[in-house]
């Protein structure tokens, strides 16, 4: 079953997908673009990977494994929906997008070895997490200039239960921008995989539920410009749709 | 007398009261308490975010490394960071010590709290933004570099203590003249000032808001003073705003967090 929050007659609804449509709880049936999407779940926590794809943190010339996971948090003000429109600042020279496989935990988990791990996990969604490389310091880099800005991480459109997806290990990640396949990759070649982060994570922290981590995205990011559509998709899961807009 | 809200445990509505921090009472609908008799909630409710580098002291000691590697040049947008919710903690709830470390780092910060959404706020309108201020005990694990995230030390649990109320903001004169002192087991350990913030407070919202909206409820540390004190095992913990408040706690093993101690009447 895929789930989904959208705006519909200015309230809020859970909807779950039927037949390629939206099916509001009343039975209503909707098309994608008759609805507005909001992220699937409210995350208290967003987790984000760096340099989790051996191919990419190559693209970004680091040769050697880093001694520790690279991982930073966002805030909600990043949070968009499918079919959503991100800022594109005016002033910059590469704003790139990033797919990514995003983990919804099930359950609070802390100290929970891999073994355990997807116990945790309650279904799995698809995230694009731009990033405006013109800003990047190297300052508790990723910096929050670079990765926490509004709008600036679409999620969606749907979760899709754990159990629908038979290995989330061997997933295809496609980057279509304008229609053009940009970049593509697999989950397989992850280096810390979705039961690992797990019990990375927990092994310092609790998570919660509901809480989200990105498991970051692996080479093949190139600049967009004011009016590109970039369509992320997740195999299994589905398609996240963004148009990036100017200031 | 100071206006201050502030949450009680057990109780999830945001009070509003007085503070009389002369003589530790809080006046909550006409009747006297001393602040040992409440038992204060953290009082925020959005997310919370970090400033590093903003003490001229701390710029300072890392000012000889920031022409070389990693760093190559100085900052030039504010270095933020968030403390996640599992983080949150409150006034005299204990400091977790995880297992295997020896110590933690105590952060005396001064928290602004936010009152309206604020997108690209101008510095001369920052101030209307701010509900008003808080104490925040930024704990963190010792770490060398600002390099890459400390996720790992910043963010375990109970690492963030909040509170115990928020004063509000025309309570304070002047924000940018606030002593701030740490004790540990009773003997004075740091003292800083907010008057050696590099970017000040409106400045900072300034160049925050330029880059991401803050909510109402959110909260954004002004930063953390140079030669944070450390803490172990055992110790009691206090950190001090002048003005707003002060927060209390003992340093336990993460796994008797929690549990408390019972008193003697108790057992018998």
């Amino acid at each position: 079953m895929k789930y989904g929050r959208v705006m519909y007659e200015s309230r809020v609804h859970d909807v779950v997908e039927v037949d390629g449509k939206v099916q509001l709880r009343d039975g209503r049936l909707l098309d994608e673009q008759e609805v507005e999407w909001l992220a699937p779940v409210e995350p208290q926590t967003i987790f984000t990977l760096g340099l989790n794809y051996a191919d990419h943190a190559k693209e970004l010339s680091f040769t050697s494994p880093l001694p520790e996971p690279l991982v930073f948090f966002k805030g909600k003000n990043t949070v968009n929906g499918h079919l959503g429109k991100t800022v594109r600042p005016n002033d910059v020279e590469f704003m790139h997008y990033e797919c990514e496989l995003a983990v919804v935990i099930g359950k609070s988990a802390k100290n929970v070895n891999k073994e355990d791990a997807l116990d945790y996990v309650k279904g799995y969604t698809i995230a694009n997490d731009y990033a405006i490389r013109d800003y990047l310091e190297n300052y508790f880099r990723p910096n929050l200039r670079v990765k926490n800005r509004d709008g600036c991480t679409p999620v969606g459109p749907w979760m899709v239960e754990k159990d629908d997806i038979d290995d989330p290990m061997n997933l295809q990640l496609r980057t279509f921008v304008n229609g053009q396949k940009t970049q593509e990759g697999s989950t397989k070649d992850m280096i810390l995989g979705v039961a690992e982060l797990i019990e990375y994570l927990s092994s310092f922290m609790t998570l919660n539920e509901g809480d989200l981590i990105l498991t970051g995205t692996p080479k093949g990011s190139v600049d967009t410009k004011v009016g590109d559509e970039v369509v992320t998709e997740v195999e299994g899961i589905g398609r996240l749709v963004n148009t990036i807009v100017g200031e | 007398m100071t206006r201050i809200k502030f949450k009680l445990q057990g109780f999830p509505q945001i009070k509003e009261g007085k503070l009389d921090l002369d003589n530790s009472q809080v006046i909550l609908n006409g009747q006297n308490y001393s602040i040992n008799q409440l038992t204060f909630d953290n009082p925020i409710s959005g997310t919370l975010y970090g400033t590093v580098l903003n003490y001229k002291g701390e710029y300072e000691l890392l000012k000889p490394e920031m022409d070389e590697k990693p760093y190559q040049k100085p900052p030039e947008a504010p270095v933020l960071y968030i403390k996640p919710v599992n983080t949150f903690s409150s006034h005299q709830k204990p400091i977790p010590l995880p297992e295997g470390e020896e110590q933690v780092q105590i952060g005396a910060a001064l928290g602004l709290v936010i009152g309206q959404t604020a997108t690209k706020v101008k510095a001369e309108d920052a101030l209307d933004y701010i509900e008003g201020y808080t104490v925040v005990n930024d704990v963190s694990l010792p770490f060398a570099s600002v390099y890459r995230p400390a996720i790992k030390q910043k963010a375990r649990d109970g690492f963030c203590p909040i509170g115990p109320w928020i004063v509000k903001r025309d309570e304070i004169k002047d924000p940018h003249q606030l002593t701030t002192k740490v004790w540990v087991n009773g003997e004075l350990k740091q003292e800083n000032n907010t008057n050696n913030l590099i970017r000040t407070i409106p400045e900072l919202l300034e160049d925050v808001t330029e880059f991401m909206t803050l909510y109402e409820g959110d909260v954004l540390l002004v930063g953390v003073p140079e030669h944070q004190p450390y803490a172990r095992l055992g110790d009691r913990v206090k950190i001090e705003v002048e003005h707003v408040g002060f927060l209390e706690h003992d340093v336990v093993k993460e796994s008797d967090v929690y549990t408390r101690e019972v008193s003697a009447d108790e057992v018998r």
